[in-house]
């Protein structure tokens, strides 16, 4: 089907992505009214401020600390876990994840797996790998079938499919699946793919899905849904692979429901998804269904390195419910594939630096007004834009950082560098900003007007004939002399 | 070193400074009685399931009833439950009562093909959000609740609980957990196309829940 | 209510003033406005010359090592202990939260940031809180459109009390827009990195200000305002148009023509 896994776009062609997305009116308008949508849900499920703060802070307070004791809560994990008969396994890079997989695969003989929605899966390219070894891997949640049937990649982390009309939806559903005719409506694409992937469901030999969370002291998986086919993934096959990352632990089971709660919340504006299911263990002797196996895959894939930094570790409090892109003005302006990385929108631009590197990621570092419109809606109350300047600042070093990361100085520029050490002479030093600024003013007419990219669309910027302080001088003066 | 040890390695080895045990609110402004039942009903009809009011001994003609109005020609039942035995002892000419009796890689084509309705029983509830609680188990396998196009929950009113949290908090659930453990929150839906809620996206499309009060 | 208002509620007889880098070579009539609005309160307002830029646009830049040497040049500019009034919600920002991010590693320099954070105080946040801002509108009926930049909304909270000011004018009318809390897309040198993006941002505020039906918009940041009327000014000029379509001005010059008759 795909030729090359639609996990990562080349970071240097950003740009070219980003002015096509602009440039789509279609694509501007489906993104624009969806963000819209999904704010204004969000903001009807927390019409108290205070407590929305409470709630914000309770779940900070709880991945803050999940992240601070992660070696062992992961240990802990592991250990209740394989008490339930849940076989765990550690992957360093996506490489990794796909062999592990792709060996338990093959020692069942599976020719079809089933998915649930995994972001992590996304990740690892796991699709196109499975493809690779002759095992059809196939998506189950009504937004990834629809874009895995369209060849492409997930726009949005909650709601994959939230670039496409639902004509372009009918359209697609009539070339690809066979039998269809062309509907428009709803419930009847959705009728349509519920009819496709059950006969799926029933045949295949795996079921593949993510976590949302994982419970150190009970060994549970918890994951979150509305359509009931991540149940199906991981109730029906005889085999059952969750996969995540390895910072999705928590101690306990308390520390789930406030998670939970501004999770579905700030996602999509959900007092609650439809399902909760809890895993802890395979089916029992006595049981009549529910997997025989049940494996869990932990990634690191970079994870470890962003948890090494006091700061970047604050990254890993994410719980992937993308209230950041629904409110991103960049966001919503180029939409999710511009990003060309498997997490679009303000997290996406924190974490894949780490995924990564900052080599292939650094423009989109850049790519933010830092106007605080993601951090503002985080439940988790990851500062981003602080983030982001940091990023930044990592990938323009010229010289080592304090705490390197992947990539650090490979955005560096000694033009640029050479730059901003003149621009901090000026600004760093009085006689010389007003020396300066003096001139600027006196030889104002002489101002560029074009002034790069910023008179491609505004007028140039030109001083004023006489700064603030001369028009103080000049009443001082003034005031002397009349004195 | 392994995978592992490598991961494990790494992570050791970040200056990390504890940060204190999250204090979790447990307690919350607790509704009673009939106002718990209430706050239920309509968490549960704002996400589209379909409430009914019974008793403990009107309950099982209710299911006939209901099932009859919606023409569930076979309705799933869990092998040995009790509930289910009410139904039973009713000896329905329709709809058919069907026993999940066999493991589901015997009759997994026959589950998903020709079973109209599935019925369980709840083991308690959630009135914040209407939520109902399940543990699948031998007797109410796991696919019992999902695979069927409608679902008929039986909940006693009595096992109310004002949220999650006191679920977790009073019955325990950190000592440990079932195999498998479900909040059920409605039908089954999805808003993947254009934002449009459509219902019945891979699980029961009717979510029909039956409230016993005592 | 910030800070100081808590701290010292009785109207100060000395303030500072920081009037950033872009209101004094760029835009001086509203760092003079500013502080005629303020001196008209009783106030004395010292200018110290050696002021020249919070170090905000290298900070936002990821070039921090510049950032903190111009950022350490403006700590020893306000020996007394007066409120530093600034008029730029973005500028004041910067010294109020990342002056101490800035200097987190240096402790004696960290403690002049935090003490001067502290003291920091955004124009409309100070004639609300501390000033009491009270004086008789004089102007004509109108109908404006705030637009307050992202960090004076969500590091100041200055889109209410630029709010309350404009609303303590009997015969302004504050038109609603849509979306007023997104970004106009100017971001520093966002702009210039991903003019694209920035241009589809400000085209989008624009239309947002100009729906209204305003006769013209108000903010109280300099830096917005340069990326929304230098948009608007494009455009006209594209068309032709000799009237501009969206006028606009600092909210220390409108308070100023609004309620001290003509412009001296």
């Amino acid at each position: 089907m795909k030729a090359a896994p639609l996990n990562h776009l080349p970071g240097a062609q950003f740009a070219d992505r980003a002015d096509a997305a602009v440039n789509d009116p279609a694509l501007r308008t489906s993104f624009r009214g969806a963000m819209d949508f999904l704010q204004a849900k969000r903001l009807a499920q927390f019409p108290d401020a205070i407590e929305l703060e409470n709630l914000r802070r309770e779940a900070e307070a709880i991945r803050r600390y999940s992240l601070s004791r992660l070696p062992e809560l992961l240990e802990q994990l592991e250990r209740k876990l394989t008490a339930n008969g849940i076989v765990v396994h550690w992957a360093e890079t996506p490489a990794d994840a796909n062999r592990i997989m792709l060996d338990i695969a093959r020692r069942h003989s599976a020719r079809l797996m089933i998915k649930g929605k995994s972001m992590v899966s996304e990740e690892v390219g796991f699709n196109h790998e499975m493809e690779a070894a002759g095992i059809e891997a196939l998506e189950s949640d009504m937004g990834e079938f629809i874009v895995q049937l369209a060849e492409e990649a997930p726009s949005h982390i909650i709601m994959p499919a939230i670039h496409k009309t639902k004509q372009q939806i009918a359209q697609l559903f009539e070339e690809k699946l066979p039998g269809v005719a062309y509907t428009e409506n709803v419930d009847e694409l959705i009728a349509i793919g519920r009819r496709v992937l059950r006969q799926k469901f029933a045949a295949a030999d795996i079921g593949i899905s993510g976590v949302n969370f994982l419970v150190a002291e009970t060994g549970t998986l918890c994951l979150l849904e509305n359509e009931g086919n991540g149940r199906m993934c991981t109730t029906v096959p005889r085999v059952h692979i969750a996969i995540t990352g390895i910072e999705k632990v928590v101690e306990k089971l308390e520390h789930v429901p406030p998670l939970y709660t501004v999770l579905t919340r700030s996602a999509t504006g959900q007092p609650v998804t439809t399902y909760l299911n809890l895993i802890s263990g395979p089916r029992k002797s006595d049981e009549l269904d529910g997997p025989d196996e049940v494996h869990l895959v932990l990634l690191d894939n970079g994870r470890s390195q962003a948890y090494h930094d006091e700061e970047l570790r604050t990254t890993l409090q994410c719980i992937r419910c993308g209230a950041c892109m629904n409110h991103c003005p960049v966001y919503t302006r180029i939409g999710g594939h511009a990003y060309g990385t498997t997490y679009p929108g303000p997290v996406g631009v924190i974490i894949s630096p780490h995924l990564l590197g900052l080599a292939a990621t650094h423009k989109l570092v850049t790519a933010s007004s830092l106007c605080g419109a993601c951090a503002e809606v985080c439940p988790v109350r990851i500062p981003i834009p602080r983030l982001l300047v940091r990023l930044r600042a990592e990938s323009q070093a010229g010289a080592p950082t304090r705490h390197p990361i992947r990539g650090t100085g490979s955005a560096h520029s000694p033009w640029m560098s050479a730059l901003w050490r003149g621009w901090a002479l000026v600004y760093g030093r009085p006689a010389v900003y007003r020396l300066v600024s003096w001139l600027m003013s006196r030889l104002r007419l002489l101002t560029p007007r074009a002034q790069g990219a910023w008179t491609s669309c505004r007028t140039p910027m030109i001083p004023a004939p006489r700064r603030l302080r001369d028009l103080l001088a000049q009443r001082d003066a003034g005031e002397r002399s009349s004195s | 070193m392994n995978a592992r040890e490598r991961i494990f390695a790494r992570l050791r080895a970040a200056p990390v400074i504890p940060a204190a045990a999250p204090p979790v609110r447990v307690c919350e402004p607790r509704q009673e009685g009939a106002a718990l039942v209430q706050q239920f009903a309509d968490a549960m009809s704002a996400a589209h399931a379909e409430i009914h009011f019974t008793d403990q001994e009107a309950w099982p003609r209710l299911v006939l009833r209901l099932a009859a109005d919606k023409r569930v020609a076979s309705l799933l039942i869990g092998k040995g439950s009790k509930e289910g035995q009410r139904l039973i002892d009713l000896h329905p000419e329709s709809p058919r009562l069907i026993s999940y009796d066999r493991p589901i890689g015997e009759w997994k084509a026959e589950l998903f093909a020709a079973v109209d309705a599935g019925f369980t029983a709840a083991r308690c509830a959630i009135a914040d959000t209407g939520s109902l609680v399940l543990w699948p188990d031998a007797t109410e396998p796991r696919l019992l609740s999902l695979v069927p196009p409608i679902h008929f929950v039986l909940l006693d009113a009595a096992t109310l609980q004002p949220s999650l949290r006191s679920v977790i908090a009073s019955e325990d659930w950190g000592r440990g957990l079932p195999t498998n453990a479900l909040l059920i929150s409605g039908p089954s839906k999805t808003a993947d196309i254009q934002q449009t809620l459509a219902y019945g996206a891979h699980g029961p499309k009717q979510l029909i829940v039956l409230v016993c009060l005592s | 209510m910030n800070a100081l208002a808590r701290s010292a509620p009785t109207l100060p007889t000395d303030v500072y003033f920081f009037a950033t880098c872009l209101v004094d070579q760029f835009a001086p009539e509203a760092g003079f406005d500013a502080i005629r609005l303020l001196e008209r309160e009783g106030i004395r307002v010292h200018f110290p010359p050696d002021q020249t830029c919070c170090g905000q646009p290298a900070y936002t830049s990821g070039y921090l090592d510049e950032a903190r040497a111009v950022a350490r040049r403006q700590l020893d500019l306000f020996p007394e202990p007066w409120p530093i009034v600034v008029p730029s919600g973005s500028c004041a920002g910067m010294m109020r939260h990342h002056y101490v991010e800035l200097f987190a590693e240096d402790p004696p320099l960290l403690a002049k940031a935090a003490a001067l954070a502290e003291r920091v105080h955004e124009l409309t946040n100070f004639l609300v809180d501390v000033v009491g801002f009270q004086h008789q509108d004089q102007g004509a009926a109108c109908t404006v459109v705030l637009h307050t930049s992202c960090h004076a909304r969500r590091e100041m909270g200055s889109h209410l009390s630029s709010r309350a000011l404009l609303d303590g004018l009997a015969q302004v009318t504050v038109a609603t827009q849509a979306r007023p809390e997104e970004c106009c897309g100017f971001g520093g040198t966002f702009a210039l990195r991903h003019p694209t993006i920035s241009g589809a941002m400000v085209e989008d505020k624009l239309k947002a200000l100009v729906d209204t039906g305003a006769s013209q918009v108000v903010s109280a940041d300099c830096g917005c305002l340069m990326n929304i009327l230098g948009h608007a000014a494009h455009g006209d000029l594209q068309a032709g148009k000799a009237e501009p379509s969206m006028p606009g001005e600092h909210i220390a010059s409108f308070l100023w023509r609004r309620t001290a008759g003509a412009r001296s």
